[in-house]
C-alpha cells in the first residue's frame, strides 16, 4: 500500500528554510459599491514542514489572501500589489492562466476547499478525478494512474478502494468527500497544502479525524500546510504558528504558544475571551466581541477595529493603521497598545 | 499512521450500487405517450434505412398513365399528378427528414453550444460579442430566417441545411450560455482550477457534462421543430429540388387536388405532424428521467 511513496527520515536537524512568503499583497474587487479592499498588504511566510494557522471572522480576508496566492482570483477582483516568493520565484509575475502557474496550481501548491459536498464533480466518478490530476501532472496514464488513485484513497483512509473509485460523490458522506479532496490534493506530492476551512461544514467528530489525517498526510510527504479557519480551537493543535487576520490585514502574528499565552492585539484578546478552554477558572462567562466587521468597502485608513475595541485610544481614530512591529520572539502585533499600562489592562 | 487509521475508522463498505441506468428506464418507460413516440422514431428509422427495399414502386419515375389514382391495392396510397406512388414517395421523404434533422441539429448544436461556453465562460468582451449576435440573429422569426437565407443562398438540400442551421443557433447557445453561468460558479470548478486544469479543459471535461442533460432534451425537441421547419420551407418551395422526396413539398403537390384526392396531401401532412410529435415526446420523457430536480417525484 505505500508502495510509490517513498517516505525517507530525515532528521531533526535539517534546517528549515522558508518555502513561501507572501510580501505586502494586496486584492481588491472593484464593485458598483466602491473598492473592496479584501487583502490590503498582507505579509507572511511559511516554512517547510510547517503548519500555520490562519484566522479570522468571516469576510476578513483569509480565502481571498490564499486564493491570491493561487491565482484563483476572478474578475472584479484583481491582485493589485505584493509578491508571492515560491521556491524563489515571484508567483505573480506568471500570468493567472498560463501553462507555468496551472504548473504550480495542483502539483506544488494544492488546496483543499470548505464545501467537500459541493467540490468534487457530480457527474465524474471520484477515480476519473483523482486520476486527472495524475495525468496532468504526473504524465501517468490508464492503469499506473488507477493503481496510484486507489493507493491514494487508502491512503487517506477510505477502504476497498477498488471498488469505491468506480463511486460518483453522491455516494459519498461529507467527511468521505473530503477525504477524497485530500486525496487529490496530495496526490501530486505538492509543497504546500492549502486548505481553506477544511472542516467548517463537517461535525465535530469528523473534524477532529480529518485534521489528524492531514497532518499525517503533509508529514508523510514533508509538505506544508495551511490552515485556514474562523476557529482558533482548530489551529491550536495542529499549527507551530498563527496569523491573525482583520479587516484584510494580518493583526498579530506569532507563534502558537505566544498568542494563546500572551496575545496582545485586543482582537485576538476578544476571540480568546469568546472560546472557551479547559485550562480556565470555573465560572468564567464567555465574552462576546461587540460589534460586527466592518464593511470592506472603501475603507478608512484607521484601524478597522478601533469602532469594536474596547481599549483604544485617541491615536486609534487619527492616525493610520498601525503596522505590524515585533515584540518579541516571532510575535508581531499591529496596535498602538504597546506600553505596559495598557497590556496589563488588557490582560485584567 | 495511515494504515491504522484505516482499520481504526470502521468506515462503510461501499454502498449498494444505485443504478442510474435503472431508474432512467423506469422513468423514460412509464409514461405511454413516452413509448408511443419510441415506436415512432424507431419505425422511422427503420423505414429511412431500408427505403429501397420497402418502397413498392420507384418514388421518382411515375407511369403517366397511372396519374392521380386513388388508393388501391397497386397503390396503397394513390399516385400524385406523375403517377408516381405517394407511399413510396413518404418511405423517401423519411430519409430527406431524417438527414435534414440531423444535420442541421447536429451542425446548430455543436456550433450553438461551443459558442455558448465560450461566452458564459470567459464572459466580458467575448461574451458580449457572441451573445448580442445570437440575440440579433435572434430578432429574426426562425422561419423567416431560414426562408431569407435559402433564398439568397438558393434552393436545394444543403442551403436549407445550413439556413435552418443559422436560423437555430442561438436557441442553443443561449441555453448553453445559461447552463455555463450556473454551473461554472460550482465550488467543484474552482477546485478543479485549483488542482490546475486549464480552461479548455475545465470547459469540456467538466462544465459541459454538467450542462449535457438539459442539452440532450433541447436537441431531442429540436429535432422534431427541425423537420417540421424542413417541411415548412419544402412546401414554401424552397428545399429539396424536384423529383427528390420531402413531405413538404409532398404536401404543397397534393394541395392543388385536395379535393380529388385528399389522401396526397393528407398523408405526408400526418406523417409530418406524428414525427415532429413523436420527437417532442420522446424529449419530454428524456426531460423527466434526466432532470435531478425530479428525482424522487417520478
Amino acid at each position: 500500500m505505500t508502495q510509490g511513496f517513498e517516505v525517507y527520515s530525515n532528521g531533526e536537524e535539517q534546517t528549515m528554510s522558508t518555502l513561501l512568503e507572501v510580501k505586502n499583497l494586496a486584492t481588491q474587487f472593484h464593485t458598483e459599491g466602491g473598492v473592496v479592499k479584501a487583502v490590503d498588504g498582507v505579509s507572511y511566510h511559511i516554512d517547510e514542514q510547517e503548519i500555520i494557522g490562519l484566522v479570522g471572522e468571516s469576510g476578513c480576508g483569509k480565502s481571498v489572501s490564499q486564493l491570491s496566492v493561487m491565482q484563483l482570483i476572478s474578475s472584479p477582483g484583481k491582485i493589485v500589489g505584493g509578491e508571492i516568493i515560491f521556491e524563489d520565484q515571484n508567483l505573480l509575475k506568471y500570468e493567472a492562466n498560463g501553462a507555468k502557474m496551472r504548473s504550480i496550481r495542483g502539483a506544488k501548491i494544492a488546496m483543499i476547499f470548505q464545501e467537500p459536498m459541493t467540490s468534487l464533480n457530480p457527474v465524474l466518478t471520484i477515480g476519473r478525478q483523482l486520476t486527472e490530476t495524475l495525468e496532468l501532472h504526473l504524465g501517468m496514464n490508464g492503469e499506473t494512474a488507477r493503481t496510484r488513485a486507489i493507493e491514494l484513497l487508502s491512503l487517506v483512509g477510505i477502504p476497498s478502494g477498488e471498488n469505491r473509485i468506480n463511486n460518483y460523490p453522491h455516494q459519498f458522506s461529507g467527511g468521505m468527500r473530503q477525504r477524497v479532496m485530500i486525496a487529490m490534493a496530495i496526490s501530486c506530492n505538492p509543497r504546500i497544502l492549502i486548505a481553506d476551512e477544511p472542516t467548517t461544514a463537517l461535525d465535530v467528530t469528523t473534524q477532529a479525524q480529518l485534521l489528524e489525517l492531514m497532518k499525517a498526510m503533509v508529514e508523510r510527504f514533508h509538505a506544508s500546510l495551511i490552515i485556514v479557519t474562523h476557529n482558533l480551537g482548530v489551529v491550536a493543535r495542529y499549527a507551530q504558528r498563527i496569523y491573525i487576520m482583520y479587516a484584510g490585514r494580518i493583526v498579530e502574528a506569532g507563534t502558537t504558544k505566544d498568542i494563546f499565552a500572551n496575545p496582545r492585539h485586543p482582537y485576538t484578546i476578544g476571540l480568546l475571551k469568546c472560546i472557551p478552554r479547559l485550562d480556565e477558572e470555573k465560572g468564567r462567562k464567555l465574552v462576546p466581541i461587540e460589534g460586527l466587521p466592518p464593511n470592506l468597502i472603501n475603507m478608512k485608513a484607521t484601524c478597522a477595529f478601533a469602532p469594536r475595541c474596547s481599549t483604544g485610544s485617541k491615536r486609534c481614530s487619527t492616525d493610520p493603521w498601525p503596522p505590524l512591529t515585533h515584540i518579541g520572539n516571532q510575535h508581531y502585533v499591529g496596535c498602538f497598545l504597546n506600553d505596559e499600562e495598557k497590556k496589563s489592562e488588557l490582560s485584567a | 499512521m495511515s494504515e491504522k487509521q484505516t482499520t481504526l475508522l470502521g468506515a462503510s463498505e461501499a454502498p449498494p450500487p444505485v443504478s442510474e441506468w435503472r431508474r432512467f428506464r423506469r422513468v423514460f418507460f412509464q409514461r405511454k405517450i413516452v413509448m408511443f413516440g419510441l415506436i415512432v422514431l424507431s419505425l422511422l428509422v427503420f423505414t429511412a434505412i431500408f427505403a429501397p427495399w420497402l418502397a413498392p414502386h420507384d418514388p421518382y419515375r411515375g407511369k403517366m398513365a397511372d396519374s392521380l389514382s386513388q388508393p388501391s391495392m397497386k397503390y396503397l396510397m394513390g399516385t400524385d399528378i406523375q403517377g408516381r406512388d405517394t407511399l413510396s414517395r413518404l418511405i423517401y421523404g423519411s430519409r430527406t427528414a431524417l438527414m435534414v434533422g440531423f444535420l442541421v441539429v447536429g451542425i446548430a448544436a455543436i456550433v450553438g453550444s461551443a459558442l455558448g461556453l465560450v461566452a458564459g465562460y470567459f464572459g466580458g468582451i467575448p461574451n458580449m460579442i457572441i451573445m448580442r449576435a445570437m440575440d440579433a440573429l435572434m430578432g429574426f422569426p426562425m422561419l423567416l430566417l431560414a426562408l431569407l437565407l435559402a433564398a439568397v443562398l438558393g434552393g436545394g438540400i444543403q442551403n436549407v441545411i445550413i439556413a435552418l442551421a443559422f436560423a437555430t443557433l442561438p436557441g442553443y447557445a443561449r441555453v448553453m450560455h445559461g447552463l455555463t453561468l450556473s454551473v461554472k460558479e460550482n465550488d467543484y470548478i474552482m477546485a478543479e482550477k485549483a488542482m490546475g486544469s486549464s480552461n479548455a479543459r475545465t470547459m469540456l471535461k467538466h462544465i459541459l457534462p454538467n450542462a449535457l442533460p438539459p442539452m440532450i432534451v433541447l436537441i431531442t425537441v429540436w429535432l422534431g421543430l427541425t423537420i417540421l421547419a424542413e417541411a415548412n420551407l419544402s412546401f414554401l418551395g424552397i428545399g429539396i429540388k424536384p423529383p427528390g422526396a420531402a413531405w413538404g413539398s409532398m404536401v404543397n403537390d397534393g394541395y392543388q387536388y385536395l379535393l380529388m384526392n385528399p389522401i396526397l396531401s393528407f398523408a405526408p401532412g400526418l406523417t409530418i405532424m406524428v414525427v415532429a410529435f413523436a420527437f417532442i415526446m420522446v424529449g419530454d420523457g428524456l426531460r423527466d428521467a434526466l432532470d435531478p430536480r425530479l428525482r424522487g417525484l417520478l
